[in-house]
């Protein structure tokens, strides 16, 4: 074959790498400590974890980056690709099996999707390094459960704990929708609807067992098919249901397996009914998908308090946040700063880089009040136990919170 | 838990049902042509068609964006109607001329090649349309309505209880008279009955004097036509774009056109409409999730009982 000038730049892309130079061959210092993140940096949720690593960030700085005679390092992973556009169990693998093996890493921060948890919690506790969520919601990463019999023990194959959020879980957030749909909305009717994936199906049976319970009819809990672009058929059915249409519908599912198309076509169709959906579509690409017209109809659950509703050391977060980066804190900022929180602090408290000892530390935090968002502790599961739920409507583009409520108490009768 | 064929309000939800699954089946068939046209002419799965189809959408919105940006706020009426006119004629050219210039890089210097290598170079276009489409769009899906309302929500006529939404009429509307300027332009001139000849017998059409590559050429640019054309309607009517969006819809598509008898006009129409029935009365009276299942089991079946499709014939006369 001829030679021709552009069969170099075939060969360009393959060069790059190599003459890069390698950014991860830097000799660390012997008393390094290493705190990795592993989040969804690219694709849709990437508005959620840029504000979460920011948080991270400024937990870090307030340290100086230093702990009694240790450096803190910050590794800022991505358990996404760009071609599917959210976490591949490739990628979060990767990521586990990267912090295990580099012996400087004592705190894993992560991952953002309950799927990824489930992944990359054997690899690590095997390992014994801590990890602390910011986001994972699913019940069964923690807490037996009804619906899987080995769980959580199948994530911890050492015995040991090791896997902490400062999230509530979904066991409290569908019930927090029904309740919400049934005492604020004062709606009789609900239709559940779920994605077939780990975390919709599971907060939609939540929910379901919920809204049971609050005495609200439930016309039917179906699966829909994420690979369909629209749901005109299904929302066609909905609305022709025995005894006329719901006054609600719930889909446990997230932006990803088309929380947007559900609350189109929901609108189109059935125009007097709302729309409840989890925090796995609380994030900006969720109103980007779904149009326009969600005002007062489409309402989103969150396992925390909105940034705008924080008080003392959480609104000083939100102050200084809004001076470092120049924008308002998206809702999970101040999950990624608590959680870098509780890490420094352990680290701090044992003041040693032993990865037993500040998994321990972590596991055994009690009355935790550094953070931004109160006092709370870890439970024996890992979990913690500050409930506050926040109720969002859309507004402009944006999430607006309409009600606050605790997973705890039922609310007054 | 709903019984299958529960039905709660009377006849309304079978004739609504009948309603979408036209207009979804006329938009598979759109898809589906290009598919037909193209392995009708060079014996071709096309499979980057699908992501032509995502592309087209993407100018649709990134058009309709430009617009709005130019004349302010868009509501349904004067306004809109202009734009979706406008869409309407540049898209489609755009999907075409994006069609001959694939077939100039990609098919036509494999052309002697043996089958399976363009089939190949196809699936490798199609990566790299969905890699233009992510870099274009970004992976986030993003909805058409926050740019411009361009067609109302609201019923055009209704018929007791079941609506005839103005989106659905934008669908039917286009797409009738696209059907049957098609079936004029293959039956009645002159490029027409090139077209014909050369799917008949290539080297037989070339040695008759027919400019091959020149017939191939449009072929691509009618099938890539008529993609830009369901780009348009059916982004008007879901409303919400992706570059992952080509392949479930490219999919259905190209089953419709397998069903119909692939490189068969008529059929590739048939076989989109029997699709969009089985897609939405399969959505309305079972559960969502079995859609898939009952789509491609009436495919296998077909193709037990006909392997060429419901019209297709062993490869005579194609286009």
């Amino acid at each position: 074959m001829r030679f021709r000038w552009f069969h170099l730049l075939l060969v360009i892309p393959f060069a790059f790498p190599f003459s890069a130079g390698c950014s991860g061959c830097n000799k660390r210092e012997a008393n390094t400590i290493v705190i990795v993140s592993s989040l969804p940096r690219t694709g849709s949720a990437k508005g959620q974890t840029d504000t979460m690593v920011n948080g991270i960030k400024m937990a870090i700085d307030e340290y100086d980056g230093k702990i009694g005679d240790f450096k803190i390092l910050f590794q800022d992973k991505d358990d996404a690709e760009a071609s599917s556009g959210q976490w591949t169990a490739a990628a979060e693998t990767a990521n586990a099996n990267a912090a295990v093996n580099d012996k400087d890493v004592m705190v894993y921060i992560g991952p953002y999707n309950s799927g990824a948890a489930a992944v990359s919690m054997p690899i690590l506790n095997k390992a014994g390094i801590a990890m602390i969520s910011p986001a994972t919601t699913a019940t069964g990463l923690t807490k037996k459960n009804a619906d899987n019999k080995d769980e959580p023990d199948i994530y911890r194959p050492s015995g040991k704990l090791n896997f902490t959020r400062v999230v509530p879980t979904d066991d409290l957030q569908g019930p927090i929708a029904a309740r919400f749909i049934a005492e604020e909305l004062k709606k009789k009717r609900v239709y559940v609807l779920n994605d077939n994936e780990r975390y919709g199906e599971g907060i939609a049976k939540e929910f379901e067992s919920g809204a049971r319970k609050l005495g609200l009819t439930v016309i039917g809990n179906e699966k829909i098919n994420v690979a369909q672009q629209e749901f005109g058929a299904l929302m066609t059915k909905i609305k022709n249901s025995e005894g006329g249409p719901p006054d609600a519908i719930y889909f446990g599912g997230t932006t990803q397996s088309k929380g947007g198309q559900v609350a189109k076509d929901m609108i189109k169709t059935i125009p007097n009914c709302v729309l409840v959906v989890p925090d796995g579509c609380y994030e900006k690409a969720f109103i980007d998908s779904a149009g326009a017209g969600l005002e007062g109809k489409v309402f989103v659950t969150f396992g925390g308090q909105d940034p705008t509703r924080l008080t003392g050391a959480g609104k000083a977060f939100v102050e200084k946040y809004k001076e470092k980066y120049k924008t308002d804190p998206e809702a999970y900022a101040v999950y990624g700063y608590e959680a870098a929180k509780v890490a420094l602090a352990a680290i701090k408290k044992v003041n040693k880089k032993d990865r037993d000892a500040i998994r321990e530390a972590i596991l055994a935090t009690k009355n935790f009040s550094d953070g931004a968002i109160g006092t709370w502790s870890f439970d024996q599961n890992g979990d913690t136990t500050a409930q506050i739920f926040t109720i969002s409507e859309i507004k402009n583009g944006n999430f607006v919170p309409v009600k606050e409520l605790n997973g705890l108490k039922p609310s007054a009768p | 838990m709903q019984p299958i064929l529960a039905d709660g309000n009377g006849g309304a939800l079978f004739w609504e049902l009948l309603v979408n699954g036209l207009v979804m089946g006329s938009l598979f068939a759109l898809i589906a042509l290009g598919y037909s046209l193209v392995y009708g002419i060079i014996e071709l799965v096309n499979f980057a068609h699908g992501d032509l189809f995502m592309l087209g959408a993407a100018m649709t919105y990134t058009l309709t964006a430009l617009a709005v940006s130019w004349f302010g706020t868009v509501t349904p009426g004067g306004m809109s109607f202009a734009i979706v006119l406008g869409l309407l004629l540049i898209v489609p050219f755009f999907c075409g001329g994006a069609n001959i210039l694939i077939d100039r890089a990609v098919y036509r210097p494999l052309r002697r090649a043996p089958r399976l290598v363009p089939l190949v170079s196809a699936l490798g276009v199609s990566f790299v349309l969905v890699n233009i489409g992510q870099l274009w769009i970004g992976t986030s899906p993003l909805s058409l309505e926050n740019k411009a309302q361009l067609v109302s929500d609201d019923s055009l006529i209704q018929m007791g209880e079941v609506p005839l939404k103005w989106k659905d009429a934008v669908v039917l509307i286009t797409v009738v008279p696209v059907m049957v300027g098609l079936t004029w332009l293959v039956k009645f001139t002159r490029l027409g009955k090139a077209m014909r000849a050369t799917a008949q017998n290539l080297v037989a059409a070339q040695l008759m004097g027919i400019g091959v590559e020149r017939v191939i050429a449009s072929t691509f640019f009618v099938g890539g036509y008529l993609a830009g054309l369901a780009a348009v309607v059916y982004t008007l009517k879901i409303g919400r774009i992706e570059y992952q969006m080509g392949f479930q819809n490219g999919l259905y598509a190209f089953t419709a056109a397998v069903v119909g008898g692939i490189g068969n006009i008529p059929g590739a129409v048939l076989g989109g409409l029997l699709l969009g029935f089985i897609y939405s009365f399969g959505g309305g009276y079972s559960q969502g999730n079995w859609v898939d299942a009952l789509i491609f089991g009436v495919l296998i079946v077909l193709l037990i009982f006909r392997p060429t499709g419901l019209l297709g014939s062993r490869s005579r006369e194609k286009v």
